[in-house]
């Protein structure tokens, strides 16, 4: 049998953070984008495509998370793709970010003044430039503080792909704690390494809202 | 796609919901409870109470559930307190929620004038009765939708729950997909069912609301 020091669990749960961290990127980037078409879809002038933008983002807004990685890791292969949990992983987490992304994004284009529509359509621009030029930087700027508090709710939300078998942080830990019987330590560390990566967040996030409530 | 294992698995799937709901009943009544003690201890508490409880929701709030409920479920036990799996379920999911909800309803309490605590004690009740009669009911009304959103997520963050085999929603769906090899299909139903559950949840919430609290909640 293999003996695990205390610093064997710090070591191996930190190696298995990388992933934790590198899951939560590409989740983010990959919902941002997605979450960027959705948003299109969502503010057109087109009232279906607005109808059902807004039934995907409750779709994923009224379902639990698990049950959409779920479907993804037992969906995709019905359609006869081969997926790691690797793959199910990262796609579940993008539609789930990109859903909520869409949405924080579509509260700051809504909480813009009327005018500056006006205002972007009296310059002669057509509504791509409009949006692009006027409308996104001012609705991204205002949503940044509730976009930092997605991220960290993302970043917790890839503890669960540990049960579709990707081996994050959280399967590690279960890993060690099978091997080493130290539920307590194992789990306390898991939890300081997510506090580690979220709290940083969570106070910048904090920042931002104070600094935008001060403007 | 294949659904004709469906009629023979309704009864677990009712009976798993019905474990959910109780899970959520419980988190709803007692996270609600203890964060109405958490964010008055944190308004007018002593220094070290107000610093525990601050300490308590950011630790809460930056670390996953469920990592929260294997600490509860798996590490307690070596300090002596072991629990079953339900009420270790019920425990970790209330803790949490009153996480979220102590930041709510102190936003509320922050929300209600100052000159309503004055008005009342110039009337002469003492300082809880103005807490539980003027400022609370005030509060309560305008956080209330925040409140039951953060209800609705709980319930949908409950799924997890079934990873220390307390028998609710997810649980069953895993047992079912077990038995008919339909793991897609079992999986797609019960996420319907979650879906009609929240949906219901949340008009549920909004109606009783109004008709407890007043107009005035949307």
């Amino acid at each position: 049998m293999i003996e695990f020091t205390f610093w064997d669990i710090v070591r191996n749960l930190l190696l298995a953070a990388r992933w934790t961290v590198l899951l939560s990127l590409a989740a983010f980037i990959g919902g941002g984008i997605v979450g960027m078409i959705v948003l299109f879809f969502r503010i057109a002038k087109n009232k279906w495509s607005r109808r059902v933008a807004s039934g995907y983002i409750a779709l994923f807004q009224g379902t639990p998370l698990l049950m959409q990685l779920f479907l993804m890791f037992f969906g995709l292969p019905m359609l006869g793709l081969r997926i790691e949990p690797w793959t199910a992983a990262a796609l579940g987490l993008t539609f789930f970010a990109s859903a909520y992304l869409a949405e924080i994004w579509r509260s700051g284009v809504a909480a813009l003044p009327l005018g500056q529509w006006d205002a972007g359509a009296s310059l002669g621009l057509h509504y791509l430039q409009e949006l692009r030029l006027i409308i996104l930087p001012q609705a991204f700027s205002i949503t940044r503080a509730p976009t930092v508090g997605f991220l960290v709710q993302l970043i917790k939300s890839t503890a669960l792909t540990s049960i579709i078998g990707f081996e994050e942080l959280v399967r590690t830990s279960n890993a060690i704690n099978n091997a080493t019987f130290e539920p307590f330590k194992v789990y306390g560390l898991v939890a300081l390494i997510f506090f580690v990566m979220c709290f940083p967040l969570t106070q910048y996030a904090r920042r931002l809202e104070k600094q935008a409530a001060a403007r | 796609m294949a659904f004709g294992w469906l009629p023979g698995a309704l009864g677990d799937i009712a009976h798993g919901a019905a474990t959910t709901i109780l899970l959520i009943a419980v988190t709803t009544l007692a996270g609600t409870l203890l964060s109405i003690l958490g964010a008055a201890g944190r308004r007018n508490g002593p220094v070290l109470l107000k610093r525990a409880i601050a300490c308590y929701v950011e630790v809460m709030r930056n670390t996953p559930f469920l990592v929260q409920l294997f600490f509860i479920f798996f590490g307690l036990p070596s300090l002596g307190v072991r629990l079953d799996p339900l009420l270790a379920a019920m425990l970790a999911m209330t803790l949490n929620m009153a996480a979220y909800t102590i930041e709510i309803v102190g936003a509320g309490l922050d929300a209600v004038p100052g000159g309503q605590t004055e008005a009342a004690l110039a009337l002469g009740l003492r300082p809880r009765q103005v807490f539980v009669k003027i400022v609370l009911p005030q509060a309560l009304k305008i956080i209330y939708p925040a409140l039951t959103s953060q209800i609705v997520i709980m319930m949908l963050e409950s799924a997890v729950v079934s990873q220390i085999a307390v028998r609710e929603l997810t649980y069953e769906a895993d047992m079912l997909q077990a038995r008919t090899f339909r793991s897609f299909e079992t999986y797609f139903v019960v996420t319907l069912v979650y879906l009609a559950l929240s949906m219901a949840l949340r008009r549920l919430l909004m109606s009783g609301g109004r008709r407890a609290l007043g107009a005035g909640v949307s």
